[in-house]
């Protein structure tokens, strides 16, 4: 009671007739309090509000799909997803699938997905490479080093990506020269307005062997690993894993390759009257949308790892020096896995943002996603409610799925705490 | 402290029956200085530690104590003087201080166990990667010293499962898993809670009447009492005063000591 | 054994440290040649630095050609970036289409916004509740009917005709500030008991965090219009704002959230042992504790936000960058190779300098209250 007695004194005193003193069930009175007007049982509003809500977002709801019917009956528009199996008589400028003017709605649908799904995991494995790489050199000692990776991070992350895809896009590539005069890259490779040309490798049959070598080899590694850890536990001789696995996955390879005297050919781009003939071509979409997200991401996956490595305490370091293991073993043992686990929740959320950023790709005209289905193809239906809420029903695909493997990946290798 | 000297009254016979001190010098330092860039932290440190001998050192806070003990397992650099450690001398060679470490363990003030790995897999790592033992040798290695300092049924469990004492416990079992033959202590108790300092400390004192040279920085003052067979006196980087713990504690010489023990003894 | 007692008489001064590890050449050895692989990353560090830095020079400044230079000296075969085509769109950039007579009502909102929210920003500047009052509700209106107009005799001015820099400036301010209550609403909401409000609040945070801002904008753009009653016509303006808001709310919502999750329970605890209900509890007592902790990620947000209003360009709105892309792709008497470089490097300083001086401003704010908190 004095409690109660104490908090409405106060409530009175200082704030006046603020607020209405609720009663929740942390501060209901005790049970001799005589009978409470309904509405202050915590359950009870509980309740009542959550059927206020509801009924507000319920009325909402009918008010907007209202509206929407007879916008949509005044435009003289018709609703549902039968507009996918119609034929869709456009274009897509750069496409893995098969694509062709007859072909219907829904394969734009795919078309858009792989292409937004290619650009995106090419993306992610060059910026994960350069993001590990500029944030480890942020912690180097050495001087200009870190200084050129901080410049690097500092400048980058903080202008926006659209204006980044627009100089790689209008300011760097569009100013290329025109097919004949091209720029010649090593390697074969031309470089014009319509985007780089590289030679197409054209393997014979045989070159599966060549394949299939190399997955042994990945295999063989992977067994090596488990091997010499192994031995090491129960001899302790040691070996040198990183040298033999280099070794093995160059060798075993090469010597198939020699052995089985498979060919690989490269059709080399050859420039014609017009265009170049052969090779395979990069559109400059292609190649602006993948810098700029691969370069923008990289800066952020920067910071995630230089954020990563610094949460390893010193005093790891120190224990694992004064236990006497030598630096490789120290990172490989001690640092590496705990700064992974501060690492990786934070590495797949830059993922699935570079996932998401690669729908920037429809400002340049890259075909992915957004660009082929919420941009051509509800241009032309009219359709815009299912087409918008296609494109986002495939983005929150993507993101439940991240999201369920990281619950996943993180009830696995969270430390266990008291 | 008081505490601890009078629970622990019993050991202090057999700690200092220990076995003799030998006269091969564990540690040497000579004329050692260190600097942090341009803060003169160690000045002139002459100390010789003989094989056997248990140290503890005191001071206030700030007077480099710990940069002391640091510089004899080369966590710290020195760059004046000679540091010898079981007749190798530390300088920039890695080969000589990969030497030295293996010999010297060391506790710390915060543990620093490794959290991502079981107690077992901590006890073992060093063992298996640094001496070459195999795994199941080094797990028995590791279980026996796991009973001496009274927790083997922690082995499967992770360091963030067990209470700070148990878990400075398990720091200096996984130092000893090494079988170092000098063991360095920086504060092990005093990121303890109070009734956590006494398992802590039974286990050094368990050590010391084995033999283990040890250098001790500690504010446990029962434990020096009982335990060191010199003790030494830091302020501003330099020695003050060093005794044996009887003539130390009893008749300090410095007006520094005096003042440093009137505090800690109050 | 031989007596170890040992007294010193006098005490060691400090000496100064050796050369080796201080000075000059003690840094240059440490930070640049500490290992013969340093030295190798040192050496070609410098060689990038020679590689890039020169020709970035003479392209920015050496060759570039000043404000007072023509056309035809950026269409020099070795000139640099083109200034001058800057400096004369200078008031496309910032303004849009905003008539020329009337720019000042714009610099009046700019220096009125300046005047308001600096002192909001340092912490040592009193009167924090008064100054937020003024820049959050009275500020607003002043802005709105000064470049609106319409009335008092001010000329009227549709949103079609703001852009650049105004328009960037005012999505980001008022996305932001809009957001920020919302994202209040829809922590608490996430944090309920009651498991309606709690699930419609996850479902509508993550499901605004999952999708791409350019869905939502054209979202926002499109089916907008169609929700509405018939015969309604939304401001583009308002279509982006409306998009904008919806969107980082989502985020806000999570960042308060960081914040509340920070507050020890003891402190719902003690609030609710001194008979103060939900409410008040949040009001006077966990808000205003959550609040100073999230103030970095907010910042934070609203960087992300500032280089966001790029894609406004979705539901035709002309801010900095769609306004410097268009006289690129357009002013044809600025016509240049440099051209485009120029405008779309004048752009990219605009958006650096805010937003690296909002993260500096993050960082400052995350070091005070650090400290705070220790204390
Ligand atoms: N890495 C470092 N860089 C610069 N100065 C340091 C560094 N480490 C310690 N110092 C300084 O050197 C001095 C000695 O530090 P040290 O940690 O050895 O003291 P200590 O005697 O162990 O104190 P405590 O009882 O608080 O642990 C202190 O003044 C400290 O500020
Ligand atoms: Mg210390």
């Amino acid at each position: 009671m004095l409690v109660a007695v104490k908090g409405d004194a106060w409530n009175s005193s200082v704030f006046g007739g603020l607020g209405t003193n609720h009663m929740t069930a942390l501060d209901s009175g005790p049970s001799t309090a005589p009978k409470t007007f309904f509405f202050n049982d915590p359950v009870i509003r509980g309740i009542v509000c959550q059927i206020v809500v509801a009924i507000i977002l319920v009325s909402f709801i009918v008010w907007i799909i209202g509206n929407t019917a007879a916008n949509l009956t005044a435009q003289n528009k018709t609703t549902g997803f039968d507009f996918l199996w119609k034929t869709a008589g456009f274009d897509i400028s750069f496409t893995l699938l098969p694509w062709t003017r007859a072909s219907i709605y829904w394969q734009a649908f795919l078309v858009g997905i792989t292409n937004t799904l290619l650009v995106a995991f090419i993306g992610i494995v060059a910026a994960t490479v350069l993001g590990f790489t500029i944030g480890i050199a942020r912690l180097s000692s050495n001087f200009i080093v870190s200084s050129l990776a901080t410049i690097y991070v500092e400048t980058i992350r903080n202008i926006p990506l659209l204006l980044q895809l627009f100089f790689w896009y209008f300011a760097v590539l569009n100013t290329m020269p025109a097919v004949r005069e091209s720029y010649e890259l090593p390697l074969d490779s031309f470089i014009n307005q319509r985007g780089i040309f590289v030679p197409k490798p054209m393997p014979d049959p045989q070159f599966a062997f060549v394949w299939i070598a190399l997955l042994v080899a990945i295999a063989a590694v992977f067994g090596l690993r488990y091997w010499v850890i192994r031995r090491l536990e129960t001899t302790g001789k040691r070996f040198p894993v990183f040298l033999t696995s280099v070794v093995v996955l160059v060798l075993l390879p090469a010597i198939v390759w020699l052995v089985s005297g498979a060919d690989l050919a490269f059709e080399i781009p050859v420039l014609e009257r017009f265009s170049f003939k052969g090779g395979v071509q990069l559109p400059p979409e292609f190649l602006a949308l993948l810098f700029g997200l691969t370069i923008y991401t990289a800066s952020f996956i920067a910071e995630t790892v230089r954020g990563g490595i610094q949460a390893v305490s010193h005093g790891q370091t120190e224990a694992a020096q004064s236990l006497g293991l030598k630096e490789g073993d120290r990172l490989q043992l001690v640092i590496v896995p705990q700064a992974m686990r501060v690492i990786v929740p934070p590495l797949t959320s830059q993922y699935l943002n570079l996932t998401k950023n690669s729908s920037l790709g429809a400002a340049i005209g890259y075909p992915e996603l957004v660009n082929v289905f919420s941009g051509t193809a509800l241009n032309q239906t009219g359709r815009a409610i299912e087409c918008i809420a296609l494109t986002m029903l495939v983005y929150l695909t993507f993101s439940l799925l991240t999201s369920a493997i990281m619950n996943w990946y993180n009830a696995r290798v969270s430390l266990v705490e008291r | 402290m008081t505490q601890t000297s009078q629970t622990t009254a019993d050991q202090v016979q057999s700690a200092k029956k220990a076995p003799a001190i030998g006269t091969r010098p564990a540690i040497e330092i000579i004329g050692m200085h260190k600097w942090y860039s341009d803060f003169h932290v160690l000045r002139d440190i002459n100390l010789t530690v003989q094989d056997g001998e248990r140290i503890v050192i005191a001071g206030p806070s700030g007077s480099g104590k710990s940069t002391l003990i640091r510089c004899v397992n080369r966590l710290e650099e020195h760059q004046e003087g000679q540091i010898i450690v079981n007749g190798v001398e530390l300088t920039a060679d890695l080969k000589r201080i990969d030497e030295v470490r293996r010999e010297v363990g060391m506790v710390f003030q915060h543990f620093n166990l490794f959290p991502h790995l079981t107690i077992l897999q901590n006890l073992t790592l060093a063992p298996i990667w640094v001496r070459g033992i195999p795994k199941v040798e080094a797990e028995a290695t590791a279980m026996h010293y796991l009973e001496r300092v009274k927790i083997p049924e922690q082995a499967n469990k992770f360091p963030g499962q067990l209470s700070g004492g148990q878990q400075q416990r398990v720091a200096i079992a996984r130092s000893l898993c090494m079988q170092p033959k000098i063991m360095l202590f920086d504060e092990p108790t005093s990121a303890l809670d109070p009734e956590m300092v006494k398992e802590v400390l039974d286990v050094m004192i368990s050590l010391a009447e084995e033999g283990m040279t040890m250098i001790c920085v500690t504010h446990e003052m029962g434990f020096a009492h009982q335990v060191a067979n010199r003790v030494i006196f830091m302020d501003q980087g330099q020695i003050i005063e060093q005794n044996e713990p009887e003539q130390f504690f009893f008749n300090p010489q410095h007006d520094r000591t005096k003042l440093f023990l009137s505090q800690i003894l109050r | 054994m031989t007596n170890i007692g040992f007294v010193r008489s006098e005490l060691i001064p400090a000496k100064p440290a050796p050369n080796r590890i201080s000075g000059p050449m003690a840094w240059v050895q440490k930070n640049l040649f500490a290992t013969p692989m340093d030295a190798v990353l040192t050496v070609f560090g410098m060689l990038f630095l020679l590689w890039i830095v020169p020709p970035l020079f003479n392209f920015v400044i050496g060759q570039a050609v000043g404000p007072s230079g023509t056309v035809e000296e950026c269409r020099a075969v070795d000139a640099g970036a083109c200034w001058a085509y800057i400096y004369n769109e200078m008031k496309f950039f910032i303004y849009g289409f905003f008539d020329i007579a009337e720019q000042w009502r714009p610099n009046i909102v700019f220096a009125l916004g300046a005047l308001l929210f600096v002192p909001l920003l340092i912490p040592k500047v009193p009167f924090k509740r008064v100054n937020a009052i003024l820049f959050l509700l009275v500020y607003p209106a002043v802005s709105y009917i000064l470049l609106a107009g319409g009335v008092f005799g001010l000329l009227e001015m549709p949103t079609q005709k703001w852009g650049g820099l105004l328009i960037t400036l005012i999505i980001s301010v008022v996305g932001i500030t809009l957001s920020f209550p919302l994202g209040i609403v829809l922590a608490l909401g996430r944090q309920s008991t009651l498991p309606v409000i709690k699930t419609l609040c996850v479902a509508f945070i993550e499901l605004i965090r999952a999708v791409p801002l350019i869905t939502i904008l054209f979202m926002a753009s499109i089916m907008l219009p169609l929700f509405m009653p018939q015969g309604t016509t939304m401001d583009k303006l308002l279509r982006a704002l409306v998009g904008v808001t919806l969107f980082t709310s989502a985020y806000m919502a999570e960042v308060v959230r960081g914040g509340l999750q920070a507050i020890p329970r003891g402190q719902y605890e003690a609030g609710a042992s001194l008979g103060l209900g939900y409410s008040q509890r949040m009001y006077f007592i966990i808000l205003p504790q959550a609040l100073k902790h999230v103030i970095p990620g907010i910042v934070n947000n609203f960087i992300s936000l500032f280089k966001d209003t790029s894609l406004v360009y979705i539901v035709g709105m002309k801010d900095l960058l769609e306004a410097v892309k268009t006289k690129n792709d357009s002013a044809l008497e600025w016509q240049s190779s440099n051209t485009a470089t120029t405008g779309y490097l004048f752009a990219a300083m605009v958006f650096w300098i805010f937003c690296f001086s909002m993260s500096r401003y993050s960082i400052f704010m995350e070091r005070r209250l650090n400290t705070g908190h220790k204390r």
